[in-house]
């Protein structure tokens, strides 16, 4: 069972929202319903998040992200639409079944931190605890253990003031951690921080979730942020999503202009692997063949970046093997550039027209 | 037609008889609440003024000096300690105490009440609108306004003085309690929720502590207004510097009307630096914080 569901999402802020809904519903536009005075933020979202699965939500500002995430936990009630966590509904909840909600199955992490300043950092880490009425000892046990797991030893007397950003976010993080939720939401999670520590930041994540398995929603405007944390994306545009999909898929077929406008900066050697490039072999003998047709070999799930930096050493062409030295298929020069152009982007528009 | 219109210019809207009327029918329709009032007032103000009054002018002295130093350091207490001792040598030492007592008694009830009001106002835009203009009123009508009816549901003396002085002081403490509350950083508030906390919770373990540098500030300019206001209340018979004032203004006497001018600033100037710097020293720092640590480790 899905984690998270959401089905038939809306948010509108401003006058009437029910109004509005059916508008959309209706096919109106955005500019038809905000002449009117309403903010859409949210159109007919849905999707599911699944088990021990980052999925990112990927959005400029305004795009309607940040809402959407607060929609999940009941910060914000939907306009329209239902929310599933570990099949309740979360619009249907009351204030006191929400709370538990919040504090027992999903936890959050925001872009500016939000910690208590007049709070010590290891207070700050076991804050859902005390909300949860845990006693003292419980409380610093579990706070001490979650900031060890960020890396944070003996900063748990300090106060927020005293650690810098990178840091804060640690905190927030084991914060999050501490509560031992299965859901953790993060809101432009890394978006404050400088470029190197919010890389730093992308690692520890990864290497935490492959110890936690938690499940994750990740909200961010970084595209190259989505692609390396996210196992999917859903790619947000003026509150509607254009397209869910692994960070492969949304590289090599964007829905749409807009999608493939985005991709066309992100470093496709780090999205894309071997498998992904190759030609497929076609005949299963060759498949078994041991001598791998006299080529050498490269992983299926190497990433092109790496690839490229073995080329120097074993020749082109190479082949592609999965993990029981199986020959999947080969990747010769060509497949190598052909898949550093922007995913056929005429091709796709060719392919859009003739739907439209 | 002539005389008709002289009548139309000489009319005027009867506002202060109404106001006289209701106010007389107040008094005579909830005497025994005043007389509750009159009493618990009167009553709080001679056990602070005795309190006050009790130990020798220097041992007094010397405790508010040492509170001075523990709030600010000791150039704060040193000079402090000096500059209440000038108003001992004045021999205005009693009448003085007599006003810290007025003042301590009208700050704590206004700050009793107009903390939960700001509190409310914060977390509704309804009372926010609702108590707005009543604020506005309260600050802007000539202090002297009230205290011709607070003389007729309490009598001269010490409570309509208390109570003029309540009105008064009270509107910057509700509204620097509804700002400090409101600026509470948003994120901080959500994160709040978003681990499951109440409404109360939130209140108590993030809104009033990151609003309490605010919160203070309004506590000491509520301090600030009374103390301008104590001195008014002389007008109607309340005791303290303030009838020192008033009988030097009677008589026009200059000098006594400078000591006692002069005492009422040292007293103005103590209560603002010592209260100000409450407001500023957050929970884990500061003097009184590293006395209580010190003290904790002492057990």
């Amino acid at each position: 069972m899905a984690a998270i569901r959401a089905e038939g999402l809306y948010k509108v802020f401003g006058r009437r929202p029910d109004d509005v809904v059916r508008q959309l519903r209706d096919g109106a536009s955005t500019e038809e319903v905000a002449a009117q005075g309403a903010t859409p933020a949210v159109i007919d979202v849905g999707f599911e998040v699944q088990p021990g699965e980052i999925f990112v939500v990927m959005g400029l500002s305004g795009s309607g992200k940040s809402t959407l995430i607060r929609m999940l936990n009941g910060l914000l009630t939907p306009s329209a639409g239902h929310v599933h966590v570990g099949g309740r509904d979360v619009a249907e909840l009351d204030a006191k079944s929400l709370r538990q909600l919040r504090s027992e199955e999903m936890s959050m992490v925001f872009q500016h931190f939000a910690l208590l300043p007049h709070r010590t950092v290891l207070e700050n880490a076991a804050y859902a605890l005390k909300i949860r009425g845990f006693d003292k000892e419980a409380r610093d046990k579990k706070g001490r253990d979650a900031l060890n797991l960020v890396g944070l030893s003996g900063w748990e007397d300090k106060l927020p003031g005293q650690l810098s950003g990178g840091m804060k976010q640690r905190v927030g993080l084991a914060r999050a951690l501490a509560a031992e939720t299965d859901i953790m939401l993060m809101d432009e999670a890394f978006s404050a921080l400088d470029p190197l520590i919010r890389r730093e930041m992308q690692d520890q994540l990864i290497d935490l979730q492959k110890r936690l398995d938690k499940t994750i929603v990740f909200i961010t405007h970084d595209l190259n942020e989505a692609m390396r944390l996210g196992d999917r994306i859903a790619m947000m545009r003026a509150g509607r999503i254009v397209q869910i999909g692994t960070s492969e898929e949304i590289l090599r077929e964007p829905a749409n202009d807009y999608v493939a406008e985005f991709v066309k900066d992100v470093d496709r050697t780090r999205v894309l692997t071997a498998a992904s490039v190759m030609e497929p072999v076609s005949s299963p003998a060759a498949s078994t063949d041991d001598s791998h047709g006299g080529y050498d070999t490269v992983a299926a799930d190497t990433l092109l970046a790496d690839v490229f930096a073995m080329t120097d050493r074993r020749p082109l062409p190479l082949a592609v093997v999965d993990g029981d030295n199986q020959t999947l298929g080969v990747i010769r020069e060509q497949h190598l550039l052909h898949a550093m152009v922007s995913a056929d982007a005429g091709q796709d528009r060719e392919q859009e027209a003739s739907h439209g | 037609m002539g005389e008709l219109l002289q009548d139309i210019e000489q009319w005027r809207l009867p506002l202060g008889r109404w106001v006289a009327q209701f106010v007389d029918w107040l008094t005579e329709t909830f005497p025994a609440f005043f007389e509750f009032l009159t009493n618990v007032l009167l009553g709080a103000y001679e056990a602070l003024a005795d309190l006050f009054t009790w130990p020798p002018d220097v041992v007094m002295i010397l405790i508010l000096g040492v509170l001075g130093l523990l709030a600010r350091g000791w150039k704060f207490g040193i000079g402090g300690t000096a500059a209440l001792f000038l108003i001992s040598l004045l021999n205005l030492w009693e009448p003085a105490m007599e006003t810290l007592a007025l003042i301590v008694g009208s700050v704590v009830i206004a700050t009793v009440l107009a903390i939960p009001v700001g509190i409310a106002a914060a977390r509704s835009d309804v009372v926010s609108n609702a108590v707005r203009p009543v604020l506005d009123f309260m600050q802007t009508m000539p202090p002297l306004v009230y205290l011709i009816p607070a003389i007729f549901f309490f009598g001269v003396g010490v409570v309509p003085g208390l109570i003029a002085t309540i009105v008064f002081a009270m509107p910057p403490g509700v509204r620097l309690t509804e700002l400090g509350i409101r600026q509470v950083d948003q994120e901080v508030v959500e994160a709040g929720h978003a681990f499951g906390s109440s409404p109360g919770e939130i209140l108590r373990q993030i809104q009033i502590p990151l609003a309490r540098p605010t919160i203070m500030a309004g506590v000491n300019q509520v301090i600030m207004l009374a103390l301008s206001m104590v001195v008014l209340a002389g007008f109607v018979g309340a005791p303290g510097l303030g009838q020192e004032v008033l009988s030097a203004l009677s008589r026009v006497e200059i000098g006594p009307g400078a000591e006692a001018g002069l005492s009422v600033v040292i007293l103005a100037i103590y209560l603002d630096r010592v209260t100000a710097a409450l407001g500023t020293r957050s929970g884990t720092s500061g003097r009184l914080a590293k006395l209580k640590g010190r003290l904790a480790k002492a057990k």
